[in-house]
């Protein structure tokens, strides 16, 4: 081969840069985000549901909480009907995290493991979590 | 044609994993077997023909001369358009490689009344080649998100970057808008125009088609058709591991989204898209033009038997002596 040393480098630097995560993984275990819904407020609920299906809040929550924000702060529209006809107040601190007050556990579980930082907390208060 | 075959192709490879998926439940083969094989055979067939190239000679002494030559000390040489040094040549090809240089000097013809032959500035396909290799790049980068539990800032930032306009929720990336966009004018390019359709081969549209494919897939299942995202990473995690697992509720979109990746992985060895290796083995941007200085051997030249005038003279000096010719050695 000719320019043999330089052209083995350049495909060393290859190798490396396309097999990078496997390398960077070596040897370290992986946990999977386990979001906990057992606050004491969920735990007195007769009925466990959330303004809309699991199913749905899981894909679409971002949405739906940019939507909320949408229609609260621009529109004054403070009444969300859900999918089965329940009205819920439009509010972060108020609806949502009144049930689910345990961001770390809930909010940031899948966030961190996905590297997700969501603007929410730029403006409204992170909730105040008392230490087990 | 050439165009529509290739996006049948693309189309039919869309179907294949939609039914695989959805009609046979061959999660396993198209999240674990094929991924893995597909980057098997890039790595390889990358390798494969880079060694190839690297044992072809090169015969001549070919960079290509864009400036002034170093010459004289009282003419100003241009050190990068025509480098006499390694460092010359290293900054050459940072610009080739990087910003695409010699592509910024791309011209279109035209062939006026007269008839008179008039050159023009034409710097749409630099533009959009940067665009889209940039984007795809940055993209790239950002995907190192799937593949590392915790995720490095310098990914954290670039993404931020990305997103950095805040608009909708999950928040819109800038390059996933310029990709597509880029890749669209690179494929109406050439439809459009008369001579650069002449030229394209289903070699040429299939690629193309192939990374909008992948863009719009990703696009539709950030932005639109929502998957289990912690699935996904759960599954890349697995991959990277060796320790491959297979998340329930994923979504098709996301098999649709990785078996065209696996493609262009696969296919990569064997296409145009080898210039990602090739541009760094172009003798035209590789060699320092300092054939002045150093003389360049063919690799290929076998000892040459030579008689010299000196070996010459000897053997036949007394001959020519007696013919009156004149010596140089008496």
């Amino acid at each position: 081969m000719y320019d043999g040393s330089k052209i083995i480098a350049g495909l060393i630097v290859f190798v490396g840069l396309f097999t990078f995560p496997f390398l960077y993984n070596m040897g370290k275990a992986s946990a999977k985000p386990e979001p906990k819904i057992d606050t004491p407020v969920i735990q007195q609920l007769a009925e466990k549901k959330c303004v809309e299906p699991k199913s749905f809040m899981r894909a679409e929550h971002m949405k739906l909480l940019n939507e909320w924000r949408d229609s609260a702060i621009r529109k004054a529209k403070r009444v969300y009907v859900g999918a089965e006809g329940k009205e819920y107040t439009i509010s972060l601190q108020n609806t949502c995290m009144k049930c689910h007050s345990n961001k770390k556990k809930f909010c940031d579980e899948c966030h961190n493991y996905m590297a997700v930082k969501p603007y929410c907390w730029d403006c409204h208060l992170e909730p105040k979590e008392k230490k087990l | 044609m050439r165009a529509l075959f290739s996006f049948i192709v693309v189309i039919a490879l869309v179907a294949i994993v939609f039914v695989g998926v959805k009609g046979a439940n061959l999660e396993f083969l198209f999240g674990v077997i094929i991924p893995y094989a597909a980057l098997a055979t890039f790595i390889i067939g990358f390798i494969y023909r880079v060694v190839k190239w690297g044992r072809s000679p090169v015969p001549f002494h070919i960079p290509t001369t864009c400036g002034q030559q170093k010459t004289l000390p009282w003419i100003k040489d241009s050190k990068i358009e025509n480098p006499s040094t390694t460092a010359g040549v290293i900054a050459r090809m940072a610009l080739e490689v990087l910003v695409f240089r010699s592509l910024f000097r791309n011209l279109k013809t035209d062939l006026r009344e007269g008839p008179r032959l008039a050159y023009g500035s034409d710097k749409w396909l630099w533009l959009a080649g940067l665009a889209f290799h940039w984007s795809f790049l940055i993209i790239a980068f950002r995907h190192l998100r799937f593949f590392m539990q915790d995720v490095p800032v310098v990914v954290q930032w670039v993404e931020g970057l990305d997103s950095f306009l805040q608009i909708g929720a999950p928040l819109l990336y800038i390059t996933d808008v310029i990709i597509i966009t880029a890749v669209t004018y690179l494929f109406l390019r050439r439809v459009y125009i008369p001579q650069v359709r002449y030229i394209s081969l289903a070699a040429d549209y299939f690629p193309l088609f192939l990374i909008l494919g992948i863009a719009i897939s990703g696009v539709l299942m950030r932005y639109f058709i929502k998957v289990h995202v912690v699935g996904v990473k759960e599954l890349a995690m697995g991959l990277v591991s060796f320790n491959p697992t297979i998340p329930e509720g994923i979504g098709v979109i996301f098999y649709i989204h990785l078996f065209l990746i696996c493609v262009l992985f696969a296919y990569f060895p064997f296409s145009k898209l080898m210039h990602m290796g090739g541009v760094f083995l172009s003798p035209t941007r590789n060699l320092a033009n300092n054939s002045r200085m150093v003389r360049h051997v063919n690799p290929w030249n076998y000892p040459v038997k030579v008689h010299t005038y000196e070996e010459y003279e000897e053997e036949f000096r007394e001959k020519m002596k007696m013919a009156g010719l004149p010596v140089e050695k008496e």
